[in-house]
């Protein structure tokens, strides 16, 4: 797809280089050797990335990288709110990665919805004499104490794949014995490089214990569509289920926001597979793909412009009557979400934003910026690949610096040397920001806010970034004496 | 799986029906379910503690210049720091050498020194005091070896503070990672220093695992007031309540390596909270100069007035006729607010020191601690408990649960039910559920703004713990009674 170049006054390959070398200059020859090729000034007509990826942390730089149990946990299983997710090994994991992520569940807690802190708390003598005993007890335990759980995931943190224990032998014989699906997953936090490992392993894990495994009881239909990649953060499923139902489509499941375990299972039989986040779940697309012949498309729900495109796309995969639908849907909200550009881009026309977040916003939600007015100046990812950057390329403005697993003491100088007027980041560097004066909004969990996504969460996100740029609280920062 | 395997296995998607959640909603408020649910030996569910490397962390950010260092994963790293900034909403600066699979194998050694000389160029530290989390200690790295080839090696000045400890998370949890990375700090700062006979004339103190900002002021406070100079052993208060004016710092504060170093000449060293300071204590009464004194974490007036008398003892200066008149204000709002909490039952929970002070404190209020649990506890603290409990008629009722967790807590509020909860973010669940108020004087605290400025220990702490509660409880009034009953007087 061509795209017109977009160019920032001020900014040029020159000037974003002088920038990227400027903040190596700190760095011993080695770690300064390994850094440089993850911090480039982006090449927009290449359409194809302009730094490494995936690579390992450097050591003692600040990174806001996680772990594969982070990706599996907080990611993929975590959201599925029927299930019961077991943190296998010491109690921190399971702990930190409790309520922190945002993916919101329907249901009742501890009834048919569990977002709560399952582990076993493994102690000396569990590393000593090894778990999976005190695995097999608790899974019993689980089942008994919530009946109605359709599952249970046994997600391992690093111990565990240490000590040898043997989880899937456990995990096989508890399901048999205690008659519902029990999935072991290896995700232990060494693994990999960052949360994607996490990302990949479990979606193997879904491919191998869970999909195909249930299906449908009503009959099928050309207009059956799974919505991969969504996990309802703030509610953001909440918003764009309720628009793919709108435009005539049956979402069938949802990956794996407010998700439920049987209708995940059940998805071989759907359509269409529409990924959102295309990071963490693009494998389970391929899988499909290739074993059950489902098609999959990639769109983007941030910001009016990116929604429209997106739901043009997908009408050229259905017949008149969807499109007709989606024409219909446009139609109603586009004045609506004019109404809201309205309002807000007068506050926030030439405002600049820097972003750095996972694994997708920092490509998808450029578009939403810029329908307000803003131009995003740098962008980045904690752990996304290089087929990401490529899709990044043409979404960037020519020549702004792009910064892969960005270390704390890089965003700082490129922040003090872009003045951007917002960060998009997560909480481990929020308050560094806000303290340079700089106003910030966490791009993970949506600040405590949302949804984001969708025609719903537009309005949202505008009100949350004017908020954020334009309260009086900044002008009071510097004191009068 | 073969096709037909496959095929054979496919079952229809079945959604519970309605009557059958309705069954279970209401069977989990059932003493039948809590009996099985107290049942339980292998899993935890809501657990309230965390794991050592957390607390680790928070010491070692109590230092001018300190930036801690994770031995292990850098996911836990993350976890660490994001608990910290959610709780505080300040930054939380931290770094880890990001072992990997290839660690796991070879060793962390190679890690280490590589983030050694990367973290020291770059982030410019005084103190690096490293500690490790999961892998390294199942691997069994020998990090006295690894630190000692670090320095040879030039990753670091051969001076360089790299105090260090094993804080492995299937061991105790956030409160021992604490104790055990302040012990290695103060070991490695007085190294090759003795006993000099002089004496700085100053109160080393020690505040314990305290993720309350305001307490630590409020300390500092109370010493001034007294004219007593001292030396703050993990002084977290402006490291995590730093100004916004514009400049990002990493080290906006903490305890000045010279002055801990000198702590070893003290005139007393008194450390409170008995719990997350135990090892470190023992080491100062062996190691250290002048008076060494353990004491509770003062909540309520029969604790802080103890501290005052005790520093007005060792120091032979009388309580100041300041905090004479704040314990007044402090009795006076006691009195006064008597009957907004007396004989009110609360469900308490969190680490064994903020929990002897909760009990204490309500003891001292008339009001009834009446489910006491701690879901990382001991025998030990479960008899100081119970002769807490025990010293008062309103701590007939009480029962101490020890080792339970959240879920266990649920069960108990929603079958024995009380009028509020006192404790940490994680509870609110249960609470939700039981219909009745949480309060949040414990760590964590991630879903209300400004609590950690609050001081909750001594008397500023008796008004605001009191206010915070009764003023909750009249709310309930006002927001519950029919009109008749609304009143313009309370």
């Amino acid at each position: 797809m061509s795209h017109e170049i977009k160019t920032v006054e001020g900014i040029t390959k020159e000037s974003t280089q002088e920038m990227i070398d400027k903040a190596l200059e700190i760095y011993p020859e080695k770690g300064k050797k390994k850094r440089a090729p993850h911090l480039a000034p982006n090449d927009q007509a290449s359409g194809s990335a302009c730094v490494k990826s995936n690579r390992k942390t450097v050591p003692g730089l600040m990174s806001a990288r996680g772990c594969a149990y982070a990706g599996a946990k907080g990611v993929v299983w975590g959201p599925i709110r029927d299930m019961v997710h077991v943190s296998h090994g010491p109690v921190g994991c399971g702990w930190y990665s409790w309520g922190t992520r945002r993916n919101l569940m329907s249901g009742i807690t501890g009834v048919d919805s569990f977002a709560m802190q399952f582990t076993s708390d493994f102690q000396e003598k569990d590393i000593v004499y090894g778990g999976d005993k005190k695995l097999k007890t608790l899974l019993e335990e689980a089942h008994d104490l919530f009946p109605l759980a359709k599952g249970i995931s046994v997600l391992s943190e690093c111990p565990v794949g240490l000590i040898g224990d043997d989880i899937n032998s456990v995990a096989k014989q508890s399901s048999k014995d205690l008659d519902i699906p029990i999935i072991p997953c290896n995700c232990e936090g060494f693994r990999g490089v960052s949360q994607s490992l996490g990302h990949h392993i479990s979606n193997d894990t879904i491919r191998d214990h869970i999909i195909g495994t249930r299906e449908f009881a009503e009959p099928e239909s050309p207009y059956d569509v799974a919505l991969i990649g969504e996990y309802n953060i703030g509610g953001d499923a909440w918003s764009t289920k309720p628009l793919l139902e709108e435009c005539g489509l049956n979402v069938k499941a949802v990956w794996t926001g407010d998700g439920e375990l049987e209708n995940i299972a059940a998805t071989h039989t759907v359509k269409l597979n529409i990924i959102h986040c295309y990071r963490s779940m693009n494998y389970m697309c391929k899988v499909m793909e290739e074993k059950y012949g489902i098609p999959w498309i990639e769109l983007n729900f941030f910001g009016p412009t990116k929604i429209r495109e997106s739901l043009r796309k997908l009408g050229e995969l259905f017949d008149d009557s969807i499109k007709e639908k989606i024409e219909a849907v446009i139609a109603k909200y586009d004045p609506q979400m004019q109404a809201v550009i309205e309002e807000y881009k007068p506050r926030l026309d030439g405002k600049t934003v820097m972003l750095y977040v996972g694994g997708l916003r920092p490509r998808h939600t450029i578009n939403a910026y810029e329908d307000l007015g803003m131009t995003c100046v740098g962008s980045g990812y904690e752990f996304a690949h290089g087929d990401d950057y490529d899709r990044t390329a043409s979404e960037m403005p020519e020549a702004t610096v792009v910064y892969d697993d960005v270390s704390e003491y890089e965003f700082e100088q490129f922040a003090d040397a872009l003045k951007p007027d917002l960060i998009g980041s997560g909480i481990k560097e929020k308050y560094l920001f806000q303290k340079m004066g700089i106003p910030f909004r966490q791009m993970h969990s949506w600040d405590y806010s949302g949804p984001y996504h969708g025609y719903k969460g537009f309005p949202t996100f505008a009100r949350d970034i004017d908020m954020a740029i334009n309260s009086p609280t900044w002008s009071l920062v510097k004191a009068p004496f | 799986m073969s096709a037909t395997e496959t095929a054979a296995a496919v079952k229809y998607v079945t959604p519970t029906p309605p009557e059958e959640i309705a069954r279970v909603a209401e069977w989990i408020n059932t003493e039948e379910y809590k009996e099985k649910n107290f049942a339980r030996t292998s899993l935890v569910i809501n657990p309230a503690h965390a794991c050592q490397p957390l607390g680790a962390e928070l010491a070692a950010h109590g230092f001018e210049g300190s930036l801690p260092f994770v031995h292990g994963s850098q996911g836990c790293a993350s976890y660490y720091r994001s608990t910290l900034n959610r709780h505080f909403r300040e930054p939380a600066p931290a770094v880890s050498d990001a072992m990997t699979e290839d660690g796991a194998v070879f060793g962390g050694q190679n890690n280490l020194h590589e983030a050694l000389e990367n973290a020291y160029t770059v982030y410019k530290p005084k103190i690096m005091p490293i500690f490790t989390s999961c892998m390294p200690e199942i691997i069994g790295d020998d990090l006295t070896a690894f630190i000692k080839n670090a320095k040879n090696k030039g990753c670091v000045p051969a001076d360089f503070p790299l105090p260090y400890a094993n804080t492995p998370s299937f061991n105790g949890s956030h409160i021992h990672g604490y104790d055990a990375m302040l012990l290695s700090i103060l070991q490695t700062l007085t190294e090759g220093r003795q006993i000099e006979g002089r004496c700085t004339g100053k109160l080393n103190l020690i505040a314990g695992f305290d993720a309350n900002t305001g307490n630590y002021r409020e300390y500092k406070r109370i010493l001034k007031e007294f004219g007593i100079p001292y030396t703050f052993l993990a002084d977290i208060s402006d490291t995590f309540d730093s100004p916004l004016d514009g400049h990002y710092r990493i080290y906006p504060g903490g305890t000045k390596l010279e002055d801990a170093a000198d702590s070893i000449n003290g005139k007393a060293t008194i450390a409170l909270g008995s719990y997350s300071t135990a090892k470190t204590f023992t080491w100062i009464k062996d190691n250290f100069a002048g008076k060494h004194l353990a004491m509770p974490v003062p909540f309520g007036i029969a604790k802080t007035d103890a501290l005052l008398m005790k520093i007005s003892e060792l120091f032979g200066k009388p309580v100041p006729e300041s905090l004479k008149a704040e314990r007044g204000r402090a009795v006076d709002l006691m009195t006064d607010a008597h009957q907004y909490i007396h004989g009110k039952k609360f469900a308490v929970y969190g680490d064994p020191d903020y929990l002897l002070g909760y009990v204490s404190f309500l003891l001292e209020m008339g009001a009834v601690p009446y489910h006491i649990l701690c879901s990382k506890g001991t025998k030990k603290l479960e008899k100081e408990l119970q002769a807490l409990l025990d010293s008062s008629m309103y701590g007939k009722e009480g029962k101490i649960y020890m080792n339970k967790d959240l879920w266990h807590l649920r069960s108990l509020v929603v079958t024995d039910p009380v009028d509020a909860m006192i404790g940490d973010t994680h509870g609110k669940f249960a609470a939700r559920d039981a219909k009745i108020p949480l309060f949040r004087f414990g760590f964590p605290n991630f879903d209300r703004v400004n609590l950690h400025r609050s001081p909750l220990i001594g008397y500023q702490g008796v008004l605001n713990m009191l206010s915070t509660i009764c003023n909750k409880f009249i709310d309930i009034t006002d927001e519950t009674c029919d009109d008749r009953h609304f009143e313009m007087m309370r």
